[in-house]
């Protein structure tokens, strides 16, 4: 199991007695907006910690961990995608030195923006992007760390139904050839259902399913 | 040749008052109601004034150098009382006793250095020297650290997706904040380095003028000046940085998590 999680409780958002997400497959969280989907992915990356219960990583209690390493294996892309200042190229490198990774060479980063779908020029000034091209610049830095896990938070709701497909379908088929975890909020049941092995629906801050797909 | 400074009598003083009341007609008459800030102020100036004139006759003819403590540490806490008044930003206790010892180690660490080593007047505690200039860089200071505060507490406020996107990205506090807290220093520092800019062509510095006033000669007062100067922007510079370093620290939790109170 990637993640396991106990009587977790945090504030009046999430209660949840029982999840387990496996490892090296594909998960999608599914429920209404405010149902604590966001929340979940946060507990994951410990941007936040639980008021109640345990949360395992691999095995280990997630607060017995050094925080900054779990995320650099559990990275997270947030809804809202974070753009730095600066061109695409810094924006895609900022994460390497996040991560105190080594930098790596210009033709790397653009096969990173074309697994994106983002067809732009490496010097492009990020902040002149639209909202769905800043989600994929934001994808692309996170798939250029190769972290063990990767938490996506709704990463196409930028997007248009047929870039949306692309784009996921990309990062799917990233995680499986590397046999990385993924585990992404969505907003649809269809995408879910074509992608994930296991779903999850939440709802007023609770599990209500749990199936393989 | 020194020449004494043209005392200034009682009823020439009282003569000065005349101009406040010319300006009271000028508010009178444009029915600008401001005449009772006004008087309040003249008022309260006065009373200050003599005050602090006799009190600083009495410690400058003592030479004593508990005096002269007591009196830079009373200039620390009512600098430290006025960043607090002027920071119109809710601060946690911790946050606040970062102010108060980065005000007391940052300009502390400089009158060290700057009555011992730049001046090095005898004895060190002379109230004649430490007490003014000592003054000008606590002021100075407070000045910085109120700016440098605020735009630290602002950035944490305004910037919060931008930290904790990097930190979701694995990178450490220190690496998550470090733009907010360069600027705030930048912030900070920035009108002390200006201020270097213009003067002596914009305006002659009003330490400089006090001592040509009372008759140094305009080299030895540029010499003051121009180490008072150099002692401000340390004294800035040290206080401010030990500020956004140490106030930084206390936005994260140890597990690394961004805290925002308010």
């Amino acid at each position: 199991m990637a993640f396991q999680l106990e009587q977790v409780k945090y504030k009046d958002i999430l209660k949840i007695d029982k999840l387990q997400i496996p490892e090296a497959k594909i998960t999608c969280i599914i429920g209404e907006s405010g149902s604590g989907k966001t929340t979940l992915l946060r507990l994951l990356n410990n941007l936040i910690s639980p008021d109640e219960g345990s949360i395992f990583y691999k095995g280990r209690n997630i607060e017995d961990i050094d925080p900054i390493q779990l995320r650099r294996e559990v990275v997270m892309l947030p809804q809202n995608p974070t753009v730095f200042s600066g061109s695409v190229k810094d924006n895609l490198l900022i994460g390497l030195e996040f991560a105190e990774k080594d930098k790596v060479r210009d033709e790397v980063l653009s096969e990173i923006l074309r697994l994106a779908q983002l067809d732009k020029p490496l010097s492009t000034i990020a902040s002149t992007l639209s909202g769905g091209e800043k989600q994929r610049l934001a994808l692309a830095r996170i798939v250029l760390l190769e972290p063990e896990v990767v938490l996506l938070d709704e990463p196409t709701s930028a997007l248009d139904e047929g870039t949306e497909e692309r784009v996921i379908e990309s990062v799917v088929e990233f995680a499986k050839e590397k046999t990385r975890t993924l585990i992404m909020v969505v907003h649809s049941k269809s995408i879910a259902q074509r992608f994930a092995d296991v779903a999850v629906t939440i709802q007023g801050g609770g599990v209500v399913a749990e199936e393989g797909l | 040749m020194m020449m004494g400074v043209v005392d200034i009598g009682f009823f020439n003083l009282l003569a000065g008052y005349v101009l406040i009341l010319v300006v009271l007609v000028i508010l009178r008459q444009r029915n600008i109601k401001k005449e009772t800030e006004l008087l309040i102020a003249v008022v309260r100036m006065s009373i200050q004034l003599v005050l602090v004139g006799y009190i600083l006759d009495y410690i400058l003819g003592s030479q004593r150098m508990w005096m002269t403590l007591a009196a830079v540490a009373i200039m620390e806490v009512f600098a430290v009382q006025n960043i607090y008044q002027r920071i119109k930003i809710d601060m946690t206790p911790r946050f606040r006793s970062i102010v108060a010892c980065s005000m007391a180690f940052g300009t502390i660490i400089t009158m060290i250095f700057f009555f011992f080593v730049l001046l090095s007047v005898k004895p060190w505690y002379s109230p004649r020297y430490v007490i003014p200039l000592s003054g000008m860089l606590i002021g100075n200071s407070m000045t910085g650290i109120t700016l440098g505060a605020e735009r630290l507490l602002r950035g944490f406020h305004d910037k919060k997706e931008l930290i904790e996107g990097a930190l979701m990205l694995g990178a450490t506090p220190e690496r998550a904040s470090r733009e907010i807290i360069n600027e705030s220093f930048t912030a900070a520092i920035l009108p002390t380095i200006n201020s270097m800019v213009g003067m002596g062509i914009v305006f002659l510095p009003g330490m400089m003028s006090g001592q040509i006033l009372s008759g140094v000669p305009a080299v030895t007062a540029i010499k003051y000046q121009m180490a008072i100067m150099f002692a401000i922007l340390a004294s800035v510079a040290f206080t401010v940085f030990i500020l956004v370093v140490w106030g930084s620290k206390t936005f994260f939790n140890d597990r690394a998590q961004l805290v925002l109170y308010s």
